[in-house]
């Protein structure tokens, strides 16, 4: 355990000097991650105008605090582990971390919390300086709702952070992945609630949404701190979170033991 | 004539060399066809809700999203590949060869790469205003097919022109490899009219980075929503900035002091 947390903080020592060599990255990096949601939000903002104000219960400003919410979740829950993982594959980076005498997934998790941690000085003026632009309204946030939206963003980092690892996997079999997780985004753009809170979607689409889990990752904690779900919805959905956590991680494994068998260590 | 006659030339050399990687056609032809579909699924959820956003009906948005991706294919065929080619050899020292050749340095540098896949995307964007037209109907006469042509015209050159003094700043700071990217992840901005978006946005949207003149300037000339002074201001700066990106282009030239030699 201590040799774990050991490695750990080598590792964000190390993400962190790597980051701040490429600062220019970064900022590029951040236009996009904000861009993305003022689009979603200018959208229907515009759509819920046009409907006299509000469409399905949602007006300008309860968009506004929708989207600045998924905004700062997706921020702490997003992976680039399916992009990462076919490199590593492909060229034959992984071997060395094989050889570690510790599972490659620490050294991902490592990066990834060490990576939020940094782009958090750059995403929460962001947010900032979009709320006060959007006036967002926050009137449904409660105390029980944010008690309740930290154990929600945890879970939903950890199942998020275990639905790509696995899908990342894929590489093992294919060998160009691109179309894997560009279906894979689009399908999360609709049914997680990024491009489109939920209740909007049409009834047999927002059904199956309901059951999939990637509405477990985006839509539900945003929705769970604006105080749009009941507490019997809060907690079935925490619930449903740590059912899918259960399932994903014992799928991660089964699939990374065959994957391993698998890989060939191209360019090793 | 000659500038044609070397396109042609890449052009041609770009297609046989891709011709060895036929899978790539099939793995672009999937990325195209699930950004197309991704891209329709959204205009269906919202006019799900609404008759018309912006005061654009369903028609006139699937006009939008033809321009974009027509445009981006045009600029993902041969511009944007060129200039990153182009700041990779001005990095590595290779530009020097590019100065050797008997043509002009500026074109080669924008010729120089070309995508051949990424036709699909230009075919994609011309299949969506096919449609877009078909479902317009007969309001589309010669007028606004030539405001149309003109403004699109104007789009590419002020796309060309800005992402050609984005590449030029590498005379200046060698590493800027990502500069382009900024541009890329602007233009997804683009797949709605940019009438829609809050007045700091459409101005940086228009100005900033030209992202309205390329895309929402052409299918507005389509659909016959275009105003006289938007339409000089466009084929005004198609003229300009095409002569600004010249200039500063020969600027940075005199900069450049080989990095190999």
């Amino acid at each position: 355990m201590n040799d774990l947390l050991a490695l750990y903080r080598a590792q964000f020592r190390t993400t962190i000097a790597e980051q701040l060599q490429y600062r220019g990255g970064l900022a590029i990096w951040t236009i996009g991650l904000v861009l993305e949601p003022v689009i979603y939000l200018a959208v229907w903002s515009t759509v819920a105008r046009s409907q006299g104000g509000a469409v399905a219960g949602f007006g300008a400003a309860d968009f506004a605090a929708y989207f600045l919410v998924a905004l700062v979740v997706n921020q702490a829950t997003f992976t680039w582990i399916m992009w990462e993982m076919e490199y590593w594959i492909r060229q034959g980076h992984l071997s060395p971390l094989l050889l570690r005498p510790v599972h490659p997934i620490h050294r991902q998790i490592a990066v990834n919390l060490t990576f939020k941690l940094l782009t958090l000085t750059v995403v929460v003026p962001a947010a900032l300086i979009l709320g006060v632009v959007f006036r967002p309204n926050f009137a449904g946030i409660e105390p029980w709702t944010a008690l309740a939206f930290i154990p929600a963003l945890v879970l939903a980092i950890a199942l998020r952070f275990a639905i790509e690892w696995t899908l990342a996997l894929a590489a093992f079999w294919i060998t160009r992945v691109t179309a894997v997780n560009q279906l894979y985004y689009v399908a999360f753009l609709f049914l997680s609630g990024q491009a489109v809170p939920l209740l909007l979607l049409p009834g047999p689409v927002k059904a199956a949404a309901e059951w999939l889990p990637f509405y477990r990752t985006l839509g539900f904690p945003v929705e769970l701190l604006l105080g749009r779900l009941s507490p019997q919805d809060a907690a079935v959905g925490i619930v449903a979170q740590v059912g899918w956590l259960a399932v994903m991680v014992v799928l991660l494994n089964a699939v990374w033991a065959r994957g391993i068998r698998q890989y060939s260590a191209v360019g090793a | 004539m000659r500038t044609l006659r070397l396109l042609w030339v890449h052009l041609r050399l770009g297609a046989l060399n891709e011709l060895q990687y036929r899978g790539n056609l099939v793995a672009q032809m999937l990325q195209s066809l699930i950004s197309l579909a991704a891209s329709l699924l959204g205009l269906g959820i919202v006019f799900s809700k609404t008759d018309a956003l912006g005061g654009w009906g369903p028609y006139e948005l699937l006009a939008i999203l033809g321009v974009y991706f027509l445009v981006g294919g045009i600029s993902q065929l041969v511009v944007q590949p060129s200039l990153s080619r182009f700041m990779e050899d001005i990095r590595l020292g290779a530009f020097d060869f590019t100065l050797t050749k008997p043509v002009d340095a500026q074109m080669l540098a924008s010729i120089k790469q070309i995508e051949v896949w990424k036709l699909v995307d230009v075919a994609i964007g011309a299949g969506v205003l096919g449609v877009a037209l078909a479902g317009l109907g007969e309001g589309v006469g010669p007028a606004r097919a030539a405001a149309f042509g003109l403004t699109l015209l104007a789009g590419v050159a002020i796309v060309y022109s800005f992402l050609l003094l984005l590449a030029t700043c590498a005379f200046w700071f060698v590493r800027v490899d990502n500069i382009l990217v900024i541009f890329q992840s602007m233009y997804e901005a683009g797949r709605w009219p940019i009438g829609i978006y809050p007045p700091w946005l459409r101005l940086s949207l228009t100005f900033l980075v030209p992202i309205g003149f390329a895309i929402t300037v052409p299918a507005s000339g389509l659909v016959g929503r275009l105003s006289g002074d938007t339409l000089a201001l466009a084929v005004a700066l198609g003229v300009a900035l095409p002569l600004v990106a010249r200039w500063f282009w020969r600027r940075g030239l005199r900069r450049y002091s080989g990095a190999s030699a």
